[in-house]
């Protein structure tokens, strides 16, 4: 069976997307796309600073990827329209992820800001994946905004603690009719196949590939977890029970027959 | 002629256009993009662009992000 996730009209094999965010270098990052075998990554947007001019992060990107930039660094729906513009400008394509954060602290995502922005950009042309907090009747919104999935998070950015929204996105998985896709906080490829297991269309992860001491085999694990977590999905696990339940046959023991 | 760009005051002895502000600023024209007091600036435009006192540009480009 053909098994593959679409997008704004494009289908993708891998449901793993990754961050560029936090390398120690650049060179990692082809070599972390070959081993996870995704097909989208994020970059951001950033002042050029002089004194210190980083290298052109696109040469390291191969040419067949979807990069997707992230409107980081706004705080209102204004700047983050702004950015996704510029970004746009730069090379990047015409997906955008929305990233509308005030709150210094947990660096939570301001879902009322992020709305707004959805409905502008989509309106714009744009294919648009709001970061958000896992609420539904917020979810529903970004819908009739015109997103094209919805990006809830498991736990705060960068913590690497996993799926602690997990009711939460449950219902939005259950009751929102784009691809939900897990983003933030997963730390752990067996997070990963735990969000696929249960329904996600795909996770977006970073810091837990970026801070491994070894990124690129990392990410190997991740596309394998990923690739994994939503076989199981397919397959339909079988229900949990309380009591055991012997998987041998309870019948024909030896002392029958002695 | 004082301009603003990214943030900081630079003042300009000549009158330049953005693409001489990039090369003076040895940028590759390939690896940034130009916002001139809010408006995108495409790079075929950026020769014939001339900065103007109090402009506020914005020279960015992509990083790692997530």
């Amino acid at each position: 069976m053909e098994d593959f996730l679409e997008i704004g009209g494009v289908r993708l094999r891998s449901r793993l997307l990754v961050g560029t965010g936090k390398f120690s270098d650049y060179r990692l990052i082809p070599k972390v796309v070959t081993a996870s075998q995704t097909e989208v990554v994020t970059v951001a947007l950033r002042r050029v600073d002089f004194d210190n001019p980083a290298e052109n992060m696109l040469e390291y990107l191969p040419k067949e990827v979807i990069v997707m930039p992230n409107t980081s660094g706004a705080r209102n729906a204004e700047e983050a329209v702004r950015i996704a513009r510029i970004a746009r400008a730069a090379g990047c394509g015409n997906w955008v992820k929305i990233e509308v954060i005030s709150d210094q602290r947990y660096l939570l995502p301001d879902n009322f800001e992020t709305l707004k922005a959805t409905e502008i950009l989509a309106k714009e042309g744009f294919v648009v994946l709001p970061y958000m907090s896992p609420d539904l009747m917020a979810a529903k919104r970004m819908v009739d905004a015109g997103a094209a999935a919805v990006m809830p998070l498991g736990s705060p950015i960068g913590t690497n603690r996993g799926l602690k929204t997990r009711e939460l996105i449950e219902i939005l998985i259950s009751e929102v009719k784009l691809p939900v896709i897990i983003d933030a906080g997963i730390g752990r490829p067996s997070q990963a196949a735990e969000a696929m297991e249960m329904g996600a269309a795909a996770v977006l992860v970073n810091t837990a590939i970026a801070t491994a001491e070894d990124p690129v085999m990392m990410a190997e694990a991740f596309g394998q977890a990923v690739s994994a977590g939503r076989k199981a999905f397919l397959a339909g696990p079988g229900a949990i029970q309380k009591y055991a339940v012997a998987s041998s046959p309870l019948t024909g023991f030896l002392q029958e027959i002695s | 002629m004082n301009i603003k760009v990214n943030g900081k005051t630079e003042a300009l002895v000549q009158e330049c256009s953005v693409k001489d502000f990039l090369d003076i600023k040895g940028l590759e024209a390939t690896s940034v993009v130009i916002d001139l007091n809010g408006h995108i600036v495409k790079a075929q435009d950026w020769e014939e662009t001339l900065l103007r006192e109090g402009d506020v540009l914005e020279i960015l480009r992509l990083v790692g992000g997530g």
